[in-house]
């Protein structure tokens, strides 16, 4: 069945939406018929439908309360094929043909929520809740977890987000940024245009205009408010210098104006085309910044102010003259300034019936209240809601001569019926964006409003975003200040000398009396009743009695109020909240308002979804993966892969229905007994070269290199300037002055930028050259006692290198046709060959070693069966066995120190007297006392397992593996004294409450303790 | 964002650059360094200023043209007031202010450092 649009008007005046095309949707299941141009809100008010949430913690009925992006409680989800989008704002929701949107935080419907039994407890739900409850016993939070976790939370996320959406980025630059299209700018962008610049202005709704859209009873120029946006808006558009963007909220401005806005692309669209985005993230770098982001009302707080049917009174006359709804139809007006009055008007112009106007003013004047009387509309001045009535609608109110001064009823109560209530506290400019850019606020006694202080050169606020109210005002103001600002930049852009500064248009507007009366908790006479169910921030659940109940427990600043009571802190920020609660915090005080001062506001202005804010920056393009020459031939041999930075390794080589450590085992043992061959080509390459190379890594190095023969290797291990260690590798001397560094896999781009500094920073005067060619060479290393005959058998007679090649050193020559530099190092403790070619020809060099290997059973192995030989023989892994706290004395590495060499980097710090404290944590070997049992890596080890928790560590186990070779389980740890300890028994307790391990403390070269295996 | 002008490259986004912490701490040579106290020493290698206005810092055009630079930036505003070769001292009257009134320029260690000599008054 289809309901009537029973709260549509007749007539045909809307400003945004168009009667003559009808747009079905469907809301909790039902199906509903709007206009296109209709919100979700506007449609759904049509029908007379006010609920549509229910509220975070205590599952009150809300309604919708607002017109904008300032809406707290009507929170949607709006599902479109297998993704839904939670937390989006009915008043902001465009509706189209197919629309389906569901309420949310309600279970199982909106009409009976179980959980609104929170509501009946709410004493038990005081400030500070969280921090007050489920605090102890500690244990007992992983069970309050799981509840909090239900009950908390909004909406639902879809779990299929990515597979229809697709969101973009892009960049842009202007001279002028104006945010806000309504009147202030429009004139600023149109006053900018002329003069040529760039000029960009977004506005968040899909309609330009603001609040001109429903205050369209002024004239400005002599025509209707309405016909000066239309065009105004034309002339924009047509100029080719500037940019228009609707549906585009500008939600961050940051340091020197870079701007962000996310632009609503599609989503308003019943068939999306595939070739544009969901939303579009805009960043923008603007030379200067216009902020028009008008102002927002704010709601009086009193006894029920949150059910369904009570709505701010600027969001009626919006509705009205927007959508043509009038959401009620025996309606009060409660207000303390003017503005108030004009939904009246508003009201009074659809055909509604306004019961009465309830002004909390004692004598207010001014021409729109003279108009109201003349209409017959009574008003009752010095009076006051004290209370709202209703179970899931407001049915009546309770009223009362109210007196602000001493903030109380003065008279007993009436009662009145009614069905919508508007309510009008007073405007509150948007201030958040200047706010952002770390702009200072001024409290302005007058207009009761935080505005901006415009003191900065980079960006300005104009309009009622900066405290002016008035239409001509504002128009002026807008103005003039684009004079000023583009004067500013006039001659660096070469614009003709702008124009004398011209005056705005003129309107009609006639609210030039904007003095409302304070008035921030209307107080019934029984406060401890009435202000536990007088909100302030709808979409947190906070109320003035929390409020109070926080200063009363000392939560005196603002921001400490903030974080305590959680008001301003859900997903409107307190858009409609803040100013109310800060004035509710002063009056508490005995303070003014701007003693009390005010939270700062940070992005994002509205919610913003993460999947905008990482655009394209996703799955595959989330990170570059790099992969060696050699990758294919690893995948088409099954190989597992492991991350090694962004590198891809191949980490084992599993045949069939082998396991992991089978395979493992396997690679580990046929490289001690026959050869294996590992894809090294990850290794990071630096060519050092220069005249002063050579003293360069001098000084980097903890060793010597200056004296490093032509065509020799060495081992160097790198420190920072804190003496602990930073990267090794082998480093050989090509030429005099070229050098040929490798580093670790993962630090290569760190060792280069660090060389890179010093040189351009500490050592100015050396000459040294540097280029990374990790990309350059492809690398396969060949170990094992087979090693050297495979080489051979590579090689042509004339080419035969392996004769007369020591260790340590490096000879070019060509293997199968390829020219090669070939390394005799070894990082396995085998005899050993480093093979780098040319990378093109790396799976040339890799495939022709695999085949002439296979009959001295050569063995392709990956990275751990690499970790584990390494291990064998005691080798460190510089971020496995050092993690920055580490000094080569430390690792028993005292040999690699020069004592000769008058200064390396390092050098001071390792004299330091805490260096050689003896009991600094020591690399040692450790074999379990069960051979079989590996010690998890990391694990910490005790003396005593039996002492009481927490218990005194001696440190952890950096490495530890099932050597093969050996049939034991070999670990590495760092123990506090370890280097004195050897021989001692240590125990590493086990998470999972199996027995401790118990270990012995040895040196940790396991295998072949001499070196003999490496010549062969 | 803060919009950085390269000495090299002209304007780029703050993303392209690194920070690379306080400029102006002169390391000492193997000669003076010896002759430093441990505490002394780890001043230099430890203590960095931290001030709420005008700081004088490296950074590092890491993702344009990898070249480092000297910048007078305020840490309170954001505000660059300038930007020279690192090696050099600033010439304006605020970096110059900047680079006196740090503590630094009286600590042993610079005065104690070779390389103090070589920096221009």
């Amino acid at each position: 069945m289809r309901h009537t649009q029973s709260h549509r008007l007749g007539t045909n005046n809307a400003t945004v939406t168009d009667k003559q095309k009808s747009v079905h949707f469907r809301f909790d299941g039902k199906e509903y018929i709007g206009f296109e141009g209709d919100t979700l809100a506007s449609a759904l008010l049509a029908h007379g439908v006010h609920l549509i949430g229910r509220s975070f913690k205590y599952h009150r009925p809300r309604g919708i309360f607002g017109s904008g992006s300032e809406e707290p409680n009507a929170l949607i989800r709006v599902i479109k094929g297998a993704t839904a989008e939670p937390n989006l704002r009915a008043t902001q929701i465009e509706i189209y043909d197919g629309l389906i949107a569901e309420s949310q935080n309600r279970f199982p419907n909106l009409k009976f929520d179980l959980l609104s039994v929170n509501n009946l407890f709410s004493r038990f739900f005081p400030a500070g809740f969280y921090y007050k409850t489920f605090m102890w016993p500690s244990t007992f939070w992983m069970v309050y977890e799981k509840f909090i976790r239900r009950a908390a939370g909004l909406g639902k996320i879809s779990k299929r987000h990515l597979e229809q959406n697709r969101y973009e980025h892009k960049y842009a630059h202007c001279e002028l940024l104006v945010v806000g299209g309504g009147a202030a700018g429009l004139q600023a962008a149109v006053i900018a245009a002329q003069t040529g610049i760039r000029v960009i202005i977004a506005d968040e709704q899909h309609k330009f205009g603001g609040w001109l859209l429903t205050d369209n009873n002024f004239n400005i120029d002599e025509r209707p408010a309405i016909n000066w946006v239309h065009d105004t808006v034309k002339k924009l558009q047509s100029a080719p210098n500037v940019t228009c963007l609707n549906r585009t909220t500008v939600f961050a401005a940051m340091d020197d104006n870079f701007t962000i806005m996310a632009e609503r692309v599609t989503e308003h669209l019943a068939n999306q085309p595939a070739h544009l985005p969901k939303q579009r993230l805009w960043k923008i770098r603007a030379e200067k910044v216009i902020m028009a982001t008008g102002a927002i009302e704010r709601p009086l707080v009193f006894s029920g102010n949150d059910l369904p049917g009570i709505m701010l009174s600027s969001a009626i006359r919006s509705y009205i003259k927007r959508h043509e709804v009038l959401p009620g139809t025996r309606i009060i007006v409660f207000t303390n300034n003017d503005d108030a009055y004009f939904t009246a008007l508003a009201i009074y112009e659809a055909g509604g019936f306004i019961r009465c106007i309830i002004d909390l003013r004692k004598n207010p004047k001014s021409q729109i209240i003279t108009t109201i009387r003349k209409l017959g509309i009574e008003i009752k001045t010095g009076h006051a809601v004290i209370t709202a009535h209703g179970t899931r609608h407001i049915a009546s109110v309770d009223i009362a001569a109210y007196d602000c001064e001493i903030q109380a009823p003065i008279s007993d109560i009436s009662h009145m019926d009614c069905n919508l209530l508007a309510v009008s506290g007073g405007l509150n400019p948007v201030v958040h964006l200047h706010s952002q850019r770390k702009g200072k606020l001024i409290w302005d006694d007058r207009t009761l409003c935080y505005r901006p202080n415009n003191s900065s050169v980079q960006w300005v606020s104009v309009g009622s975003a900066n405290g002016t109210f008035q239409l001509t005002k504002v128009l002026n103001e807008a103005t003039k200040t684009t004079s000023i600002i583009i004067s500013k930049i006039a001659k660096h852009y070469k614009i003709s000398k702008t124009e004398e500064t011209i005056n705005g248009p003129k309107s009609d507007d006639s609210k030039q009396n904007w003095a409302p009366t304070p008035a921030w908790l209307i107080n019934s006479g029984q406060p401890h009743l009435s202000e536990k169910t007088a909100f302030v921030d709808f979409q947190n659940d906070s109320t003035a009695a929390d409020i109070k109940l926080a200063v009363r427990e000392g939560y005196h600043s603002v921001e400490h109020l903030k974080r305590y009571t959680t008001t301003g802190m859900a997903t409107d920020q307190g858009k409609t909240s803040n100013i109310n609660a800060i004035g509710i915090l002063a009056e508490s005080l005995n303070k003014s308002v701007a003693q009390t001062g005010i939270t700062t506001f940070r992005p994002p202005y509205t919610p913003t979804s993460l999947g905008l804010i990482a655009g394209r920056n996703i799955g595959s393009l989330f990170d570059p993966l790099r992969k060696t020459r050699m990758h294919g031939w690893h995948q088409s041999k099954g190989a597992k892969f492991e991350n090694v930075g962004q590198w891809i390794r191949a980490w084992y080589y599993p045949q069939e229905g082998e396991e992991f450590h089978q395979a493992v085992n396997r690679e580990v043992y046929a490289t001690r007994h026959y050869a294996g061959l590992i894809d090294a080509s990850t290794l990071g390459k630096i060519e050092v070269k220069g005249p002063d190379a050579g003293e360069f890594l001098n000084r980097v190095y903890t060793n010597n290199f200056a004296n490093l023969p032509i065509g020799k290797a060495r081992y160097g291990l790198m420190l920072k300037e804190d003496g602990m260690v930073f990267d090794d590798g082998v480093t050989t001397r090509l030429a005099e002055d070229h050098f040929f560094m490798t580093t670790t896999t993962g630090g290569a781009a760190a060792v280069l930028a660090w060389l890179e500094e010093l040189l351009q920073t500490e050592w100015q005067d050396l000459k040294v050259y540097l280029t990374s060619v990790t990309e350059q060479w492809s690398v396969a290393s060949i170990s094992g006692p087979n090693s050297s005959a495979i080489l051979e058998a590579c090689m042509s007679e004339d080419q035969n290198i392996t004769d007369d090649f020591p260790f340590m050193t490096m000879k070019n020559t060509f293997i199968a046709g390829i020219p090669s530099r070939i390394f005799r190092i070894s990082f396995t403790g085998e005899m050993a060959f480093e093979i780098n070619v040319p990378a093109r020809y790396g799976l040339a060099l890799w495939s022709h070693l695999m085949q002439v290997g296979k009959e001295y059973n050569l063995t392709a192995y990956g990275t751990e069966a690499m970790h584990v030989l390494r291990a064998e023989k005691g080798f460190i892994i510089v971020g496995q066995e050092t993690d920055g706290t580490v000094t080569p004395y430390d690792l028993g590495m005292d040999w690699i120190v020069s004592k000769k060499k008058s200064d390396f980097i390092g050098k001071r710090a390792l004299e330091r007297e805490s260096m050689n404290e003896p009991q600094r944590k020591q690399l040692v070997g450790l074999l379990t006392t069960d051979p079989q049992k590996v010690i998890p890596e990391g694990a910490h080890a005790v003396l005593n397992p039996n002492q009481d928790t927490p218990m005194e560590m001696l440190g952890h186990v950096s490495s530890s593996y099932y050597s093969p070779n050996l049939k034991h389980s070999i670990a590495m740890a760092l123990l506090k004294g370890g280097f004195n300890r050897k021989g001692q028994i240590v125990y590493i307790p086990m998470l999972n409450g199996e027995q401790p391990i118990k270990a012995k403390i040895v040196d940790p070269i396991f295998f072949d303790k001499k070196g003999d295996r490496l010549h062969g | 964002m803060l919009r950085i002008k390269c000495p090299f490259c002209g304007y780029r986004n703050e993303s392209e650059f690194s920070c690379g912490g306080e400029a102006h701490i002169a390391r000492p040579s193997a000669a003076v360094s010896d002759k430093l106290t441990d505490s002394t020493f780890s001043e230099y290698l430890f203590m960095r200023e931290n001030p709420k206005g005008v700081f004088l810092e490296r950074w590092c055009h890491t993702s344009g043209c990898r070249r480092w630079f000297n910048v007078a930036r305020d840490t309170v505003t954001h505000q660059i007031y300038e930007i020279y070769p690192a090696g050099k001292t600033p010439k304006t009257t605020i970096g110059k202010k900047a680079y006196q009134v740090n503590w630094r320029r009286k600590s042993k260690a610079e005065v104690a450092s070779k390389y103090l000599k070589r920096t221009p008054k």
